[in-house]
């Protein structure tokens, strides 16, 4: 997010800061530490996870624009640090995580933002927003209040193939998801692929320039910020 | 890299590039979504049935060997000879001696993973004993001298044109691709090996501890008549088979029918106590079981990961698995295919062997959410990388992710990386995708998004 998907950071923030909240990015944290952990390098990981950790102690609420790392933070940094001098903090942390349209829609209660994007969209719902933080009805409470904006889900929910370094180990299956996703995508007629997550976005529009197909891809913190 | 980690790749790589399997594979599963869906709506609570199985199966698992000891008691009492076999080659060897003792020249056989687990048809065809596969799809795959492509629909790769074929081919009949019309020719065919056969062979889908009883499921009435005409029955189980429980049976044999095939419940439940009792007339005059480890016992030791042994083979992980749908089942080179054979087929056969099959996935959990019995399969997934890291790292791997948290957490570090990579764009463009490119698994079929010479950090730190 930080070097290829900042519109969606940006978005955030102006959509906090419009809230009314103060918003702190720490310039020292860059990652997570999702891909040694979900490599089996546990100890890589926590190396990256530890500094996160220690600077996110004192936050008020903790809002991860990407149901990915959030995940991480949420529900795998408790796994990652049981048993080490951390695992208290990593729970305290977790418990004061949120990925943004569940922060907006449960902790804020807001679901309105006055966005109008007059266009035809599906939702790409990411694998670990979905199943780890169970983030389905949230972005949708969202984009039915933006104007103008017609949403047509796809008749199948399917991973897109990205799954971190799984994509460039096993290239050849984790195309061929994403063929699939694109395909289910196509069907619905949008013009837009919406997502909060920016690596499955990455990866979907990946395939879809690589393919020249006409679908285009935006971050749900985009969508939200238009006016 | 080992052969079984770049059979898989060569493997994949095929199957995934492959539109006309990816279609007949998606086509067959969406319209199973379909009336599993269905069937799952008719249950009073999907997800408390689903609670209420895995807390029987965590029962039945945590106190394995009380319920063995009980399930083998009863079964003793009725007459049923019971063998206990360590390894998949005392198993074939019980079951070959038994044979030998009959002086047993055919045997027809219901389906059963555990025999192709145990490579059992291959070690008795070699002895020369005659194996024929009841089952109409594992009579298919056999005709083709292949291993099932999923544990619950072992042809369902195959077209019914490609079918109608291969019966004109091996059986010299198939008067048309209707599906009614080849089942009577594969009937006809198997009606005379069943009245032929002098051992019949089944699996189990559960057995009771409390009665005694092998509990099969079937849709073809194939595992009825292979327990009934021959004089000698042989039931191969894992022992993971065993509830504690008949009554758990109410819950189980629907939950089974409908996350595998999504029926409400399958044709033919049929439980079997015992052989033929004095003043029957019917059924096998005598009936051995054979309770088969193979490590599964491996799999109990392990606390984090003993709830794979809740499996009950009901096939809704492959089902639902992108990574199944795209590589189909016979490239993962295991009996059991999909998440639940990428969880344990590392603990049966060897973690750094098998340990490709868990970073082959995606993670994206839609197996666990599917698994009736709550088996919380994609972390295990992320817990055999782990332990493979662990016991045996890659070198250049590790040496990666060590550089990659150097740079991640020292801000200058951070902030070249993403200069050198706004700057590199231009060459990244020209050698996409070819040999030279360090990126080409990526960019061989996907573009990489263009770069902002500003970044986020950037953004925020000049807005102050």
């Amino acid at each position: 997010m930080d070097a290829l998907y900042l519109r969606a950071g940006i978005s955030m923030v102006e959509i906090l800061e419009r809230l009314g909240h103060k918003v702190i990015c720490p310039n020292e944290i860059a990652c997570c530490g999702q891909p040694p952990f979900n490599s089996g390098y546990w100890d890589e990981a926590r190396t990256i996870a530890t500094p996160v950790l220690e600077k996110l102690a004192n936050a008020e609420a903790i809002v991860i624009g990407s149901g990915s790392c959030g995940a991480m933070v949420k529900k795998f940094y408790p796994d990652l640090f049981k048993g080490t001098r951390y695992a208290e903090l990593a729970k305290q942390v977790a418990a004061k995580t949120w990925e943004f349209s569940d922060f907006l829609v449960n902790k804020l209660g807001v679901t309105d933002l006055g966005a109008k994007f007059p266009h035809k969209v599906t939702f790409h719902d990411g694998c670990h927003g979905l199943r780890e933080l169970g983030i389905h009805k949230q972005p949708r409470a969202l984009l039915a209040n933006v104007q103008g904006l017609q949403l047509f889900e796809m008749t199948e929910v399917s991973c897109c193939g990205f799954g971190g370094t799984f994509s460039a180990k096993f290239p050849m299956i984790s195309t061929a998801m994403g063929e699939v996703k694109c395909t289910a995508a196509a069907e619905t007629g949008a013009e837009y692929i919406v997502s909060s997550d920016s690596s499955c976005l990455m990866h979907i529009q990946g395939l879809l320039s690589r393919q020249g197909k006409p679908t285009k891809t935006i971050s749900l913190a985009e969508v939200l910020n238009t006016q | 890299m080992s052969s079984n980690v770049s059979d898989f790749k060569t493997r994949a790589t095929e199957k995934a590039g492959d539109l006309r399997h990816r279609s007949v594979i998606r086509t067959a599963l969406r319209s199973y979504e379909i009336v599993r869906d269905k069937r799952k709506a008719a249950f009073q609570s999907w997800e408390s049935a689903r609670q209420a199985a895995a807390e029987t199966k965590w029962e039945a698992v945590n106190h394995l060997d009380k319920h063995l000891e009980a399930l083998t008691a009863k079964l003793e009492a009725r007459g049923t000879k019971v063998h206990w076999a360590s390894t998949g080659a005392q198993a074939r060897e019980i079951i070959a001696q038994i044979l030998r003792d009959k002086k047993a020249r055919s045997i027809i056989k219901s389906k059963a993973m555990t025999s192709e687990e145990i490579h059992l048809n291959d070690a008795l065809e070699k002895e020369g004993f005659t194996v024929v596969e009841s089952d109409l799809g594992e009579f298919i795959v056999q005709l083709r001298h292949e291993p099932p492509y999923h544990i619950v629909f072992p042809s369902m790769h195959l077209t019914r044109g490609e079918i109608k074929d291969l019966f004109l081919k091996e059986l010299g009949d198939a008067p048309s691709d209707s599906p009614e019309e080849l089942t009577m020719v594969a009937r006809r065919v198997m009606r005379q090996k069943y009245i032929t056969a002098d051992v019949g062979f089944t699996g189990a889908n559960f057995a009771i501890a409390e009665t005694g009883m092998i509990s099969i499921t079937e849709n073809e009435g194939n595992a009825r008549i292979t327990a009934a005409l021959p004089k000698t029955m042989i039931t191969l189980m894992g022992i993971e088979k065993v509830l504690p429980r008949f009554s758990d049976l109410a819950l189980f044999l629907p939950m089974l029918a409908t996350a595998g095939a999504g029926q409400p419940m399958t044709c033919y439940n049929t439980m079997y106590s015992g052989p033929r009792q004095p003043g029957e007339v019917d059924g096998p005059e005598e009936w051995h079981v054979v309770l088969l480890d193979n490590r599964r016992t491996e799999l109990l030791a392990d606390a984090e990961q003993r709830d794979a042994l809740h499996c009950i083979r009901c096939g809704a992980c492959l089902n639902v698995c992108p990574i199944f749908r795209n590589v189909g089942g016979h490239t993962y080179g295991t009996t059991y295919s999909g998440p639940v054979g990428a969880v344990i087929t590392p603990h049966l056969r060897g973690l750094q062997e098998w340990k490709h099959l868990s970073n082959a996935s995606s993670l994206c959990g839609a197996c666990t959410e599917a698994c009736p019995v709550k088996i919380d399969l994609h972390h295990h997934l992320l817990q055999n990388r782990r332990n493979a890291s662990a016991s045996q790292p890659s070198f250049f791997e590790k040496l990666a992710y060590q550089v990659f948290g150097i740079v991640a957490n020292e801000p200058a570090f951070w902030s070249l990386a993403k200069k050198i990579g706004w700057l590199t764009q231009p060459l990244q463009r020209a050698i996409k995708g070819s040999a030279l490119d360090p990126a080409k698994a990526w960019t061989k079929t996907r573009d990489l998004p263009p770069q902002p010479r500003e970044s986020f950090k950037d953004w925020w730190s000049n807005r102050k």
